[in-house]
């Protein structure tokens, strides 16, 4: 008897469901009230999507079909400003390749140095807790500080840098002054201030959740310190590897803040980055119809970036619990 | 099996605890010179720039540059504060950074809190294109929000630089909480809720308290961000009384670029003054700060 009345109810509970019920995904009155304050604890964040970011994302896609330049109201010009920027702008392929090669060098560097800097931290050193956070400061440092002070460092002239390589009999490094030096000065820039962050920290947390009966088996089977890391560590780290490597490469992409202070672009447009780029059409020029079509190039290469990452990432990243 | 396991009891993550003797010895002479090298290399330009901010003009360019200033001169830092307005950057910052994490905060744990702990239609969907935000780059919203402010005469304003944190901060607050909210145990509220406490009163004096440590987390990583915001201010704020200090140091290092004067030695002071608050708010609370990043890491 009391099977046959707990089958009754769930039978009984939906054809009494009002349409408000259904509409909230709620079972019952009591669920949809429920439901409905949940939205409202939501609501802010929902407006937000709606006013910052989904209606500005589609107001973009449609001032990048236009010509708008602050003082006239937009006006329709199709494609020209996607025509534009691949046909008519030398400045956009310049800003990509410079975004490029800065990305190569950053991302492969700071990605392998944290994890260096992060199986470092993780042995049992004395005073470990200092070294991590000295690792760590660089990384709290204000980009435009961080801008003045190398900057200051890297002067080809009286820098500290230049008078070591001087010391040791090397020639004067032009550093940031020179075109084909300022993308790799940049990078070591990027590599000071990037390597002990929060990359970092999360490969650490990463490797402290590396169950020690793994490495205990390696131990029994008597496998060395590099097979352990190979086929012990690497494969139970490869998820968190995967994370800072996608949110490195988008990071890197969006290189502006050090490049607009230090070099303004510079030399001779030699780190001219693309978010550069952007900026000067959209905000110098105001030439926001070309300066929108240029930031949704911009976010669809970081997308395809992103998903191409995710879908050769089952090559080589292993989940747990999935055999 | 017993050997082993009481040798790897002492350090399992020890690679180096299967060498035995010498080897494993130097192998810990090695990093800890390592460790230390690191260190000093990740600690010199601070302390090239403490240096140099501490310099007479006369000390500045001179090369071989001396490591530190024959007489520290004080009389740097006020130089900063009295010939630049400064102080009005500094306090500038203190306000839009302060204002902008408290909505940060408060916003993103009421949101945070509707994902943990309601059920309702489209909350998945929700929640995965608050996710899918994290990889947006800002520059595709950027013109469309200046437009948007420009229109609401906000330009050269403070309000574009808190007003939006005040809207669920960004998706990261609102996915960090979530996470440590749905690692509170869901009886609590049930509980609650017998006894008749309103849904608010659940999240404002269960749970809240409760999340005290990824709060402070999240308030830390938030002041981080907005004391070093550099793209928004440059574009909304114009007149140099309004300047946040990101901005007006480097407006300040193009007057240095531009002036005859050398002006590199107060430079590196007001970069070191740029810098000491991040300082001082890190150190004050480093154990939530490292702990948050790295709960961050695990479960994405």
């Amino acid at each position: 008897m009391a099977e046959i009345s707990l089958n009754r109810l769930p039978q009984t509970a939906p054809a009494k469901r009002s349409f408000f019920t259904w509409l909230v995904g709620a079972e019952s009155k009591f669920q949809a009230k429920d439901a409905v304050q949940g939205y409202l604890f939501a609501l802010p964040w929902i407006l937000g999507l709606i006013i910052f970011i989904a209606g500005p994302m589609l107001a973009s896609l449609y001032f990048s079909f236009t010509e708008y330049s602050v003082l006239d109201s937009p006006t329709w010009v199709g494609l020209d400003n996607y025509h534009k920027a691949f046909m008519g702008d030398d400045l956009f392929y310049t800003s990509l390749g410079r975004t490029f090669y800065y990305a190569i060098l950053v991302v492969p560097l700071t990605l392998a140095g944290s994890l260096l800097l992060a199986l470092l931290l993780n042995q049992r050193l004395f005073g470990r807790n200092i070294y991590r956070t000295l690792f760590f400061i660089p990384h709290l440092t204000p980009e435009v500080a961080m801008a003045v002070i190398w900057l200051w460092l890297l002067d080809p002239h009286l820098g500290p840098f230049n008078y070591v390589l001087k010391s040791i009999g090397l020639p004067e490094f032009p550093f940031l002054t020179d075109r084909d030096t300022v993308i790799p000065s940049l990078a070591l820039i990027a590599f000071w201030a990037g390597v002990g962050g929060n990359r970092m920290l999360i490969f650490l947390a990463g490797l402290q959740g590396v169950p020690n009966d793994l490495y205990e088996a390696a131990d029994i089977d008597g496998a060395s310190v590099w097979s352990k890391f190979r086929h012990v560590t690497l494969p139970m780290i490869s998820p968190t590897m995967l994370f800072n490597l996608i949110l490195g490469i988008i990071g890197a992409m969006k290189v502006f803040n050090i490049a607009f202070v230090a070099t303004r672009g510079g030399p001779a447009y030699g780190s001219w980055f693309f978010a550069l780029h952007i900026y000067q059409q959209a905000f110098e020029f105001y030439r926001l119809g070309y300066g929108s079509a240029l930031a949704w190039i911009f976010a669809i290469v970081l997308i395809v970036f992103t998903l191409v990452n995710l879908r050769i990432s089952n090559r080589w990243v292993f989940y747990q619990g999935e055999s | 099996m017993v050997a082993h396991s009481s040798v790897q009891t002492s350090g399992p993550v020890q690679s180096s605890s299967s060498l035995s003797g010498l080897r494993g010895r130097l192998g810990t002479i090695l990093l800890y010179v390592l460790a230390i090298v690191l260190c000093v290399a990740f600690g010199y330009p601070f302390f090239y720039t403490l240096s140099s901010s501490l310099k007479a003009p006369s000390e500045i360019y001179i090369f071989p540059p001396t490591l530190l200033p024959e007489v520290p001169q004080w009389q740097n830092y006020t130089r900063v504060l009295t010939e630049y307005p400064y102080t009005t950057w500094f306090m500038n910052t203190v306000f839009v950074t302060l204002v902008a994490t408290l909505g940060t905060v408060l916003s993103s744990s009421l949101v945070a809190y509707s994902f943990a702990r309601f059920s309702y239609r489209g909350r998945d969907g929700l929640f995965l294109i608050t996710l899918a935000t994290m990889m947006l780059p800002a520059q595709v919203t950027l013109i469309p929000q200046f437009i948007l402010f420009w229109k609401l005469g906000w330009l050269d304003t403070f309000y574009p630089l808190w007003v939006p944190m005040w809207f669920g901060g960004t998706a990261f607050f609102i996915f960090l909480m979530r996470q440590f909210m749905m690692s509170l145990p869901r009886e609590l509220d049930e509980a609650a809720l017998i006894d008749g406490a309103s849904r608010f009163r659940i999240y404002w004096n269960i749970l809240m308290p409760l999340c005290k440590p990824v709060l402070a987390t999240a308030a830390i990583i938030a002041f981080m961000a907005e004391w070093n915001r550099f793209i928004e201010p440059v574009i909304y704020l114009n007149s140099p009384m309004k300047f946040t200090l990101s901005v007006g140091v480097s407006f300040f290092k193009q007057n240095a670029d531009s002036s005859s004067e050398i002006l590199q030695h107060i430079l590196m002071a007001a970069a070191v003054m740029m810098i000491a608050p991040t300082l001082v708010v890190f150190f004050s609370a480093q154990k939530y700060f490292v702990q948050g990043i790295a709960m961050t890491g695990i479960k994405g």
